[in-house]
């Protein structure tokens, strides 16, 4: 098996790269004031959450695009870019699913999403995400009798803006970076998810992001906030259309858990990634995800799946502030072409006995770099604090790179820390031992990927494992000679 | 039924001349073994009949049941039932045993027109499989060869060979690094395979494992060509005299004082 071949492998054609032809209500590109108030009228928001937006706008201006990350691209034109577009008929909200543009619903099905109801019956509720605006939310019903809220962060602020103007910032102020900062200014939509003290959600709650439109940014904002001794899990997937120029998705994810609550946050993001031989378009995803860990015995897991984007900027975190509270991280990110991922988590402990696990799988294919980058903090009084991290790499063909930025800073002698780190390459040895059995070494390779993943794959929830397995074996396939 | 038929093979590994001229006919149903000092190319023959992409036959023909073998690639060959003992199996972490042998299975099924196995026929198979070269049933859980002790990774190869039926098998080394014990048993497992059907290349470099696995012809291999051929005496003889006696001038002390002591 010669390198060659193994660059051959990591050629793969996006799969979603389908454009959804539909009239779509859009701002002009470009950013200032008015267009923050322009957006937020068209939400017919509050004017606490106008006054919120303008804040974190100004604070923006005065920012500056981070640079620490090893991710190299060419400067983004914030002026060039729209920043509202919305599918036409959203003008009148549809009211239920058969009012919702048949068009639109032809791309939730072509993206493989169940919007229907009574195809709903595995038990999942879904939120689609559409360019900017949530199109429609299934079973609302009913988990609204359990009180459980699940619905577009919009619909949120007109329904219960007292929880929304309680929790929005109070994980990622929009002061806590520039990415963030330009999400609270220009905000969306996204889903909100409420879960009453006690309640355990009864079905996985879902939602897809679609950017459909061209020179878009998508910037959505999901808060989920899960009361004392409730459960939820959560996931999240993203597809975009093939378009050569660079779009720009910058999300924020707020999560809070109170006493014994747990959130389990899972990701499977697919953007489109960009032409893989010139890196041409493909999306540059930064995104701001924290969770806090606010009372006692809480729990908060983020499994991320990442085989998209041109530009991957992400790193999922947990406060650990209550004692006894858990955080963990599971990760997998595949690059392959021209794509680049700088991403990793940061936990940081502050309650005493708090624990946290870092999991992350790092796999690089043609001209990929993948870097893996998390900080442990210990803080003064996280007695008997503990974490363990292992991060593994691994390289297919010798044109890409893997590398770890591992930060630890521990600043209470209790703590006990574990790292583990590993490099690996796919092994001629690996694919010839599996070519003599009678595999294909394409099959080869992707039983080989699987079986390096199988820590995290196993923490998604169960039909979302299958998913993501099929979509790292898509991803890799159909490039091996 | 598969005839194997080497002739005039050559081949090299980085620029460096290894097998100069082999020629060897293996019927269906024969037992052939390999035997030769170190360095002589026994195993690099192994691996250009698997199909090793560094191996670069200069010269030669390898007919495999009338096919030109070298023109298949490794898993073309696997699926035809040519099949290797690796000496040093590899780890697949996180990949099951079992897994990965029912992907290899469903492999050779496919190629053969059938269907895919069932789970219920497959772990039948599997476990009257397992019994003929007892290995235990936990191994199959296991990722495939990773922490698995030298002799249960022997073993596996055998169960492999088991489970997949093939026509020629290639051990390569596989009694290297065995106790006794484990020699014994994967012994077993190969004899128990024996048929008229399927032919066997035994590549080591003690005579000690063909007490166990008798063999129809030995062939002594020093630097790059057969240099004798002979019944099974002929191994017998080498554990005397070592390798030295039949071509003194390129074989090493080291080696023959290696075979003297096995």
């Amino acid at each position: 098996m010669s390198t060659e071949m193994l660059e051959e492998y990591a050629k793969q054609e996006y799969k979603w790269g389908f454009i959804t032809d539909i009239e779509q209500v859009t701002v002009p590109p470009g950013l200032n004031e008015d267009v923050v108030r322009l957006i937020s009228a068209k939400k017919r928001e509050p004017e606490w959450l106008l006054e919120w937006r303008l804040k974190a706008y100004r604070h923006w201006l005065k920012m500056k695009e981070p640079e620490w990350a090893n991710i190299h691209y060419d400067p983004i034109d914030y002026q060039d870019m729209v920043y509202y577009s919305a599918p036409k008929s959203a003008e009148d909200r549809p009211k239920s699913l058969d009012e919702v543009d048949p068009e639109l619903l032809a791309t939730y099905e072509k993206l493989g999403i169940p919007l229907k109801e009574q195809e709903m019956l595995a038990g999942v509720a879904v939120d689609a995400v559409f360019d900017s605006v949530s199109v429609a939310t299934t079973f609302r019903k009913k988990l609204a009798e359990m009180g459980v809220i699940f619905g577009s962060f919009s619909e949120a602020v007109h329904e219960h803006p007292e929880l929304v103007k309680k929790y929005l910032g109070s994980v990622v102020p929009y002061t806590d970076n520039f990415f963030a900062a330009l999400n609270s200014a220009v905000f969306s939509d996204g889903s909100f998810v409420y879960i009453p003290k006690g309640v355990r959600c009864p079905m996985e709650l879902s939602t897809y992001f679609r950017i459909n439109a061209m020179n878009t940014g998508q910037f959505e904002r999901t808060l989920i906030v899960a009361e004392e001794g409730s459960y939820v899990s959560y996931l999240e997937g993203c597809t975009a259309p093939m378009r050569d120029e660079h779009q720009l998705h910058a999300a924020v994810v707020e999560l809070v858990a109170m006493d014994d609550a747990q959130i389990k946050y899972s990701t499977v993001q697919n953007w489109y990634p960009g032409d893989m031989e010139t890196g041409k378009g493909g999306i540059y995803n930064f995104v701001t995800k924290r969770g806090k860990c606010a009372g006692r015995n809480s729990k908060i897991s983020w499994t991320q799946v990442e085989t998209g984007s041109a530009i991957t900027w992400k790193y999922p975190s947990c406060i650990l502030k209550g004692d006894n509270s858990v955080g963990e991280f599971y990760s997998v990110a595949l690059t392959k072409g021209r794509q680049q991922a700088d991403t990793g988590t940061k936990m940081i402990h502050i309650g005493k006995n708090t624990t946290s696990t870092i999991v992350s799988k790092g796999i690089s294919a043609g001209h990929g770099q993948n870097t893996y980058r998390g900080a442990v903090k210990i803080l003064k009084g996280a007695d008997g604090a503990r974490n363990f991290s292992q991060c593994d790499s691994m390289l297919i063909g010798d044109q890409c790179g893997a590398h770890t930025f591992p930060y630890i800073d521990v600043n209470n002698p209790t703590a006990k820390m574990e790292h583990e780190a590993t490099t690996s390459k796919i092994g001629e040895d690996q694919i010839f031992y599996c070519n003599q059995r009678g595999i294909s070494t394409e099959d080869a390779v992707s039983m080989i990927v699987n079986g390096f993943c199988k820590e995290v794959f196993k923490e998604l929830p169960m039909e979302f494992a299958v998913e993501a397995r099929k979509l790292l074996e898509v991803n890799l396939e159909g490039s091996v000679g | 039924m598969a005839k194997l038929e080497i002739k005039n093979l050559h081949a090299e590994v980085e620029g460096q001349k290894i097998l100069k001229g082999i020629d060897l006919v293996l019927n269906p149903g024969e037992v052939h073994a390999i035997m030769g000092p170190n360095g002589s190319g026994k195993s690099t023959l192994a691996q250009v009949l698997a199909g090793r992409e560094e191996y670069t036959v200069t010269e030669g023909q390898v007919l495999y049941d009338g096919k030109d073998l070298l023109e298949l690639d490794p898993e073309e060959r696997a699926r035809e039932g040519v099949f290797m003992a690796f000496q040093y199996p590899v780890e697949i972490p996180g990949v099951s045993n079992t897994y990965f042998l029912k992907a290899a299975l469903n492999a050779v099924r496919k190629h053969r027109g059938e269907s895919d196995i069932d789970a219920m026929q497959f772990l039948t198979l599997v476990r009257e499989k397992m019994k003929m070269v007892k290995m235990d049933e936990s191994l199959l859980g296991r990722p495939v060869n990773e922490g698995f002790s030298g002799g249960e990774k022997k073993r596996n190869e055998i169960f492999h060979m088991a489970v997949l039926e093939p026509h020629l098998c290639i051990l390569d080394e596989t009694d290297s690094g065995l106790d006794i014990d484990a020699l014994k048993v994967v012994s077993e497992g190969v004899n128990t395979l024996r048929s008229p059907e399927r032919s066997f290349l035994v590549i080591t470099h003690y005579q000690r494992l063909l007490d166990y696995i008798i063999p129809d012809i030995v062939h002594v291999l020093v630097d790059g060509r057969i240099q004798r051929s002979g019944g099974k005496e002929l191994a017998l003889e080498l554990e005397e005299k070592g390798y030295a006696w039949i071509e003194p001038a390129t074989t090493t002390a080291t080696a023959a004082t290696a075979a003297t002591n096995a």
